[in-house]
């Protein structure tokens, strides 16, 4: 097993926190045909980060990043979780039993299963404990095209 | 060690004290009996020249504004006969009327001299071939400089503002080893020598340049020095004392001002009470021998502080520090001085930050608040808000030991904040008073 196989660009978008930003940054992408499966946005004073996952992560860096806006990518994973009650706690006691320190996270629903976008400080140890406990993780290949 | 007038120039304190006393009291009661401008502006302040008794009264003179040279203009408060006066130079007039200065054969010579000190104490002298950089023509740069490099028996080559590739083909031809001209120009030239494949460093005699007319830094000097392989020296002059007049000598550490030419005041500019030496102030500036258009107490608006102690050169005079700001770009908060400069300076030695900023002031209730908008460089950016926000009090936190004052700060996205081509207007003060 690749553990690379499993973590997922997201792009993350600095953007000041003033009407427009959000609709810039959304524009930009529908102008290029890019589809967002999940994203959210992380404020501070006066500033927040968006955060998204993308099907095409390398295009949507080229367009905000001409557009002005500080773009990065990040490595996250997604793990698929049971769409009923009680899913979100399956998982959130894997991972603590694993021992897996959640930076950042964000949830979608997705066609076959809800999924949780996790930011963690080791990616590739954090994909193999899911693994290992019987986890299900999206893989980048599942949503996004290759760049 | 070399001096162009070391009795005076080395002059111990005390001589210098009897010596300003005496002119400072020939000047009052000469401008009291000559002067309607000096007789109407003391008699309304209340006071005679018998007022002054030492130097300690200089304070009980009423001061000097710009505004008066404008509203004086062209000639109006000149003391000395037109047929008197062998020269006019006359500013600018960027920010406002234009403001004439006449000087008579006497106060060309005293300006120069003045200066011939300052190169002298640069290390130039005879045998030096000084080109001068500034421009010549109503502007008091180029003149100036060339009356003071011929004084010190240097070769002068008067190139003026311009025609820069001339200017560095002649640089080498005639072995030119000192520069005088703006720290911005001397930059451009030496971008203009890489482009000729010429270096200033190993291709030219350069090794002292003469620089001032436009704020720059102490991070600038560096530069140039490195650069270069020049040693740079900072000049200070406005035209209404005559135009450059004083220098840094070969320690680089402060500006000497000449006490038997000028009386130097640094005073608080809201209680207009002096400060103690090292302090920051508004430089108020006495020429105690100038006949054309006399000076006395004049508010320079420069921020500056000031040295009393005998400088390393031997010389005695006291030496201002490096402008640090305008007295009109000063800003109150809660009663500190805040200079935009100073924040620059701090946001320079950031590397997370851009040197772009803003300053926002307001007031709510009784209590003043800044913000200072800077921009994010793109390699510091993180996805994460503990980051961001770890920069943001980071800058915060630089700020309020460099100004003595908290300072909020809102992190903007790179190329957001205004761009300025001319004179920059970096705050927004929406106090109502």
């Amino acid at each position: 097993m690749d553990p690379r196989a499993y973590t997922i660009k997201q792009i993350s978008v600095f953007s000041e926190n003033k009407p427009g930003r959000l609709m810039a940054i959304a524009g930009a992408l529908e102008e290029e045909s890019i589809n967002i499966l999940a994203f959210s946005i992380a404020e501070a004073n006066g500033f927040g980060v968006v955060r998204a996952l993308v099907d095409k992560p390398d295009a949507a860096f080229k367009k905000l990043n001409a557009m002005g806006f500080m773009v990065s990518f990040t490595d996250v994973i997604a793990v698929k979780m049971r769409d009923v009650p009680g899913g979100l706690f399956e998982m959130a006691k894997l991972l603590a039993d694993a021992g897996i320190n959640i930076e950042y996270s964000y949830a979608y629903s997705g066609r076959d299963a809800a999924v949780l976008i996790l930011r963690v400080d080791q990616v590739e140890s954090a994909v193999k404990a899911i693994i290992f406990r019987g986890g299900n993780l999206l893989k980048s290949e599942d949503f996004q095209e290759k760049p | 060690m070399i001096a162009w007038d070391p009795n005076m120039e080395m002059m111990p304190e005390e001589g210098l004290k009897k010596l300003q006393f005496k002119l400072l009291k020939t000047l009052v009661y000469r401008l009291y009996s000559f002067s309607n401008f000096y007789h109407e502006r003391m008699d309304a302040h209340g006071v005679h020249p018998d007022d002054i008794a030492s130097l300690g009264d200089l304070g009980k003179l009423p001061f000097m504004y710009k505004t008066d040279l404008r509203d004086s203009y062209p000639d109006k408060i000149f003391t000395a006969e037109q047929e008197e006066l062998v020269r006019y130079h006359v500013s600018s007039g960027t920010t406002g009327k234009p403001t004439v200065v006449g000087y008579t054969k006497h106060d060309l010579d005293m300006w120069t001299e003045s200066l011939a000190r300052a190169l002298t104490s640069c290390g130039l002298g005879r045998g030096d071939v000084i080109q001068v950089s500034y421009g010549y023509g109503l502007f008091t740069g180029g003149l100036g400089l060339h009356y003071g490099a011929e004084r010190i028996g240097a070769s002068v080559v008067p190139t003026s503002v311009g025609n820069t590739e001339r200017q560095i083909e002649l640089m080498q031809d005639l072995r030119v080893t000192g520069i005088c001209c703006t720290p911005s120009y001397l930059m451009h030239i030496g971008e203009a020598a890489k482009k000729m494949g010429v270096s200033i460093r190993d291709d030219t005699h350069l090794r002292t340049a003469i620089l001032g007319a436009e704020p720059w830094s102490e991070q600038m000097r560096m530069r140039i020095e490195e650069e270069m392989g020049i040693k740079a020296y900072n000049i200070y002059g406005t035209s209404e004392l005559s135009g450059p007049m004083f220098s840094e000598c070969t320690e680089q550490n402060g500006i000497h001002m000449w006490s038997d030419i000028c009386l130097v005041e640094i005073l608080d500019p809201e209680t207009d009470e002096p400060v103690a030496p090292g302090e920051q102030g508004e430089m108020v500036v006495t020429i105690l021998q100038k006949e054309a258009l006399p000076i006395i107490r004049y508010r320079t608006g420069d921020i500056t502080s000031i040295d009393t102690t005998t400088c390393a050169c031997g010389r005695t005079h006291p030496r201002i520090a490096r402008l640090s700001g305008r007295v009109d770009d000063m800003l109150i908060i809660r009663g500190i001085n805040v200079f935009p400069s100073q924040i620059e300076h701090a946001l320079l030695g950031i590397p997370a930050v851009s040197g772009h900023f803003m300053i926002e002031v307001d007031r709510v209730g009784a209590l003043d608040t800044m913000l200072v908008r800077v921009e994010l460089n793109p390699e510091a950016f993180s996805d994460k808000i503990n980051d961001l926000m770890a920069i943001r009090s980071m800058v915060a936190h630089t700020l309020k030991n460099a100004l003595n004052v908290s300072v909020d700060v809102e992190i903007a996205e790179p190329g957001s904040l205004p761009r300025f081509e001319g004179k920059a207007k970096r705050v927004i003060d929406r106090r109502e008073y």
